[in-house]
C-alpha cells in the first residue's frame, strides 16, 4: 500500500458525513453560521415574505379589505398582458445598451491605451459619465440634449437644416438606449483598458515584425486576449442594466416599448399601491430572470468557449 | 406567590402613573396653545410631511414665527417630491405608523382618507373658532375636500386651470380671444400663430394621471364625456371621449409642441418663457410664475377661462391641504398649527415678510380683498378667483357623476387607471396605436376599477 492510497482513503472518509468527527463538523458549522445567518436574513427572509404577500389580497388604499387570496394575484399578473411586452423591453434595452457600450468602450480603450500628452486628463474625463447619478444623467439628457426647444441635438439638426427630432415622442426606445450607452461606455472602457494594459507588448512587436497589419494584429492577437475581459464586462453590465429605472421614469414613463420589468414592478407597487399584486409580479420576475439568466449565460459562454483557444 | 402579586401591583401602579402623566402632558399642550405663549411646559415636536412647492417652502421659512409665539413647540418639516410624498404618507397613514402629525395631501386623497377614518375630523375645531372664519374658505374647494359633510383638511392653497396666451404674438397675427373661448376657437387661434420657431399651443402629453390626464379629463368632460356614469359603468369607449381625444391630438399635431409625450407643466412653462409657445392651458398657479420678476414674458400675457365645448366652465379644481392623521399623539398642537398656517393672519405674514405675490392663492375669499395682494397679482388674481368660484366639483361635465372632483375620479384605483390609460393615449399621440384601440383597452381597465365601487 503506497502513501497516496492511504491519503485517498482518508480524504474519502473526511467527506463522508457519517464517519467524520462530530466535533470537527460542528466547529466548521459554527464558524460558517454568522455568514449563513446574515445571508438568510438579508436575502431569503425578504423573499419568503414577498411570497407570503403575493398570496394576500392587500391594497394599501383598502386597509379593511385584507385576506388570503390564493393564486389570484398570480393569475391577474399573468393574464394582464403586461408581462410579455415588459420582458421584451427588458431584453432589448439591456442587450443593445450592453453591446453598444462594449463596442464604444473598446474603441475608447484602444485610443487611451496609446501614450499621448494629457492622457491622464483624457482618461478622467472619459469616466465621468459613469460617476454621475443615473437620475441626474437622465435629467441632463432630457433637457440639454433631447429637448426640441433647448436641446443640443435639435440645435445641431436645426443648424444643419435637418428636421427636428421628437425624441421622447417618436423614439422612446432609442432615447433610453442612448442614455444608457453613454453612461456605461466608461464602465466597459475601464475593464477593457485593464485588459489591454495586461497584454504582452512583446507579442505585438513580434506580430509587427512578422508583417501583420493593425487590423490583423487586432483580430488575431488582441481580440482573443481580450475575450475574458469582454465576458466580464458583458456579465457585469447586463446585471446592472437589467435593473435600470431612472432614465425610463424620467424620459419615457414606460411608453413605446420601454416598460422594463423594474419599471413595471414600480408601477404596480407605487402607483397601483397593490402590495399583493406587486409581490406576485416580483416573484414571477425572479423566476423568469433565473430561467433566462441560466439559459442565456450558458449559451453566451459556450459561444465564447467554442471560438476561444487562448 | 406573594412576590408575584407585588410585582403585578407595582406594574399596574406604574401604568396608572404613566397614563396620568400622558393625560397631563396632553392637557398641558392644549392649555399651552390656547394661552399662546404661556411659560412653556411640555415641549412638543410636530412632524410635518409636505410637498416641495414654493408655497410650502415659504411656510417652512415662516415657521419660526409660530415657534416663537408658541414656546416649547418645534415644527419639523419633511419636504418631498409629490410622488414620494404620496407614497410615504400613504404608507405611513394606511399602516397606522404615526410618524407624521401633519400631512400635506391633495384634493384627490382627502375625501377618501377621511372616509377611511385616517384623518382627524376638523369640522368642529374650525367652526368653533370665530376668528378663524371657516366660511371664508372658497366654497368649491371646501366641497371637494369634504366627505359626508365633514371637513377633514384645510386648503393651504388652491388652483384651477386657465388659458394663458402671449398677447403680443396673438395681436400681431390679428387673433382675438374672448374671456370665455371655446376649444374650437383656441385650436383655430393656435393654428394661426403656429410657426417653425414657435408652436401655437403647448399642452401636457406626458403620460401620468396627474400629467396628461389633468387637462385631458377636463377636455373630455366639456366635450360631454366622463370616466363613469352614475352606476359606476366605465364610459371611456363613448363617442364623446373619442371626439375629445382626437381633438386633443389633432390640435397637438397641427400646432402643438414638437415632442408632446415629453412635455408636462414644467416643460410648457419653459417653452412659454422662452417664446417657444404662444398659448397654454394649464394650472392657474402658472400665471404667477409667468408674471414673476425674472420672467421674460412678464406683462405680455393675457388670461382667459379654460376653453369649453358643451359646458359653461371647464376649469379644474386642485388644492394642497393640511390634514392631521388620526394616529398623531399631538392632536391639539397639530390642529393649532394647521389653523395658524391657513389663517388670514398667515396670509398677511407672507405678504409682509416675503412679498405680496407669494401669498397662497385659491384658499380664502378674503385674500382677494387685500389691497396689496390685488395690486401685486392684478394680472391673474381676478380671473383665478372668478374661475375657482364658478367651477362645480359635484358635476363638472354634462352628465351627473357619482363622485366629487373635476380632473380626477376620487377612487383609490384612479391613480393606476389614469396612469395606464395615459400611457395608451400617449401611444396614440405618438402614432403607435389607433384611438379606438387605446380607448377600448382603457375602457376595460376603467371598468375593472368601476366594478370594485359597485359592491
Amino acid at each position: 500500500m503506497s502513501m497516496t492510497d492511504v491519503d485517498t482513503v482518508q480524504a474519502d472518509t473526511a467527506t463522508e458525513p457519517r464517519r467524520a468527527k462530530k466535533s470537527d463538523l460542528s466547529t466548521a458549522r459554527r464558524l460558517a453560521a454568522p455568514a449563513v445567518i446574515f445571508l438568510i436574513l438579508l436575502t431569503q427572509v425578504p423573499f419568503l415574505v414577498t411570497i407570503g404577500f403575493s398570496l394576500v389580497r392587500w391594497n394599501l388604499l383598502y386597509p379593511n379589505d385584507r385576506g388570503f387570496s390564493g393564486f389570484d394575484n398570480y393569475s391577474s399578473a399573468l393574464s394582464s398582458g403586461d408581462l410579455g411586452p415588459s420582458i421584451v423591453a427588458t431584453v432589448v434595452i439591456t442587450a443593445s445598451s450592453v453591446v453598444l457600450s462594449v463596442i464604444f468602450g473598446m474603441i475608447f480603450a484602444l485610443l487611451l491605451d496609446r501614450a499621448f500628452p494629457g492622457r491622464a486628463i483624457a482618461r478622467t474625463l472619459m469616466i465621468t459619465p459613469f460617476l454621475i447619478m443615473p437620475a441626474a444623467a437622465a435629467l441632463i439628457w432630457k433637457y440639454s440634449m433631447f429637448d426640441t426647444n433647448i436641446g443640443m441635438l435639435n440645435w445641431l439638426s436645426r443648424s444643419l437644416g435637418l428636421p427636428i427630432v421628437s425624441w421622447g415622442t417618436n423614439h422612446p426606445l432609442a432615447t433610453v438606449i442612448i442614455v444608457l450607452t453613454w453612461q456605461f461606455t466608461p464602465f466597459m472602457m475601464l475593464i477593457l483598458l485593464a485588459g489591454l494594459q495586461g497584454q504582452d507588448k512583446g507579442i505585438l512587436e513580434a506580430a509587427q515584425v512578422d508583417g501583420a497589419g493593425t487590423w490583423r494584429t487586432f483580430t488575431w492577437i488582441t481580440l482573443p486576449h481580450m475575450r475574458m475581459y469582454i465576458e466580464i464586462g458583458v456579465l457585469l453590465g447586463s446585471v446592472i442594466i437589467i435593473q435600470v429605472f431612472d432614465p425610463i421614469a424620467i424620459l419615457t414613463k414606460g411608453t413605446g416599448g420601454t416598460k422594463t420589468l423594474a419599471y413595471l414592478l414600480y408601477e404596480r407597487a407605487f402607483i397601483g399601491l397593490d402590495i399583493g399584486q406587486a409581490a406576485a409580479y416580483g416573484v414571477v420576475t425572479v423566476v423568469l430572470t433565473l430561467i433566462v439568466a441560466t439559459i442565456a449565460l450558458r449559451t453566451l459562454f459556450k459561444v465564447f468557449m467554442a471560438g476561444g483557444s487562448r | 406567590m406573594l412576590a408575584k402579586k407585588r410585582a403585578l401591583t407595582l406594574g399596574a401602579g406604574a401604568m396608572a402613573t404613566a397614563m396620568a402623566l400622558a393625560a397631563c402632558s396632553s392637557g398641558n399642550v392644549s392649555t399651552d396653545d390656547s394661552s399662546a405663549g404661556g411659560d412653556g411646559g411640555e415641549s412638543v415636536t410636530l412632524n410635518l410631511a409636505t410637498v416641495n412647492n414654493g408655497q410650502m417652502q415659504d411656510m417652512e421659512k415662516l415657521k419660526g414665527e409660530y415657534e416663537s409665539a408658541n414656546p416649547g413647540t418645534t415644527v419639523n418639516f419633511q419636504v418631498m417630491e409629490e410622488a414620494d410624498l404620496r407614497a410615504a404618507v400613504t404608507a405611513d397613514v394606511a399602516s397606522g405608523a404615526g410618524q407624521y402629525d401633519i400631512v400635506t395631501i391633495g384634493a384627490y386623497e382627502t375625501p377618501q382618507w377621511g372616509a377611511n377614518g385616517w384623518l382627524v375630523d376638523l369640522t368642529e375645531p374650525l367652526a368653533s373658532d370665530a376668528e378663524y372664519d371657516v366660511d371664508d374658505i372658497l366654497e368649491p374647494v371646501r366641497v371637494a375636500i369634504s366627505n359626508d359633510g365633514k371637513q377633514y383638511a384645510v386648503p393651504f392653497y388652491g388652483e384651477s386651470s386657465i388659458l394663458m396666451y402671449n398677447k403680443e404674438v396673438l395681436d400681431k397675427a390679428g387673433v382675438k380671444l374672448s374671456m370665455n373661448p371655446t376649444w374650437e376657437e383656441v385650436a383655430e387661434a393656435a393654428k394661426e400663430v403656429n410657426t417653425n420657431d414657435m408652436s401655437g399651443i403647448c399642452m401636457r402629453g406626458k403620460p401620468g394621471w396627474g400629467d396628461l390626464f389633468a387637462p385631458l379629463t377636463t377636455v373630455v368632460q366639456t366635450f360631454g364625456g366622463n370616466w363613469y356614469d352614475e352606476q359606476w359603468n366605465a364610459t371611456v369607449d363613448s363617442a364623446e371621449w373619442k371626439e375629445a381625444v382626437e381633438f386633443y391630438k389633432t390640435m397637438l399635431d397641427e400646432s402643438g409642441e414638437a415632442d408632446p409625450v415629453s412635455y408636462s407643466f414644467n416643460e410648457c412653462l419653459t417653452a412659454l418663457k422662452e417664446n417657444k409657445a404662444a398659448m397654454w392651458a394649464d394650472a392657474s398657479v402658472a400665471a404667477s410664475l409667468l408674471e414673476a420678476d425674472d420672467s421674460p414674458v412678464k406683462g405680455k400675457m393675457g388670461y382667459a377661462h379654460m376653453p369649453v365645448n358643451k359646458t359653461q366652465e371647464s376649469g379644474w379644481l386642485w388644492s394642497w391641504n393640511l390634514a392631521v392623521p388620526s394616529t398623531t399623539k399631538n392632536k391639539d398642537a397639530a390642529i393649532d398649527f394647521v389653523k395658524w398656517a391657513t389663517s388670514k393672519d398667515y396670509h398677511q405674514l407672507v405678504g409682509e415678510q416675503l412679498g405680496w405675490s407669494l401669498v397662497p392663492p385659491g384658499a380664502r375669499q378674503s385674500t382677494y380683498e387685500i389691497p396689496e395682494y390685488k395690486e401685486a397679482a392684478a394680472a391673474y388674481a381676478p380671473i383665478t378667483l372668478d374661475v375657482m368660484t364658478s367651477v362645480n366639483p359635484e358635476q363638472p361635465g354634462v352628465k351627473p357623476q357619482p363622485w366629487v372632483g373635476i380632473q380626477y375620479v376620487s377612487i383609490p384605483e384612479f391613480q393606476d387607471v389614469g396612469n395606464q390609460c395615459a400611457q395608451l393615449i400617449a401611444d396614440y399621440i405618438a402614432n403607435r396605436s389607433s384611438v379606438d384601440d387605446a380607448l377600448s383597452k382603457c375602457q376595460s381597465i376603467a371598468q375593472t376599477a368601476g366594478d370594485a365601487q359597485k359592491g
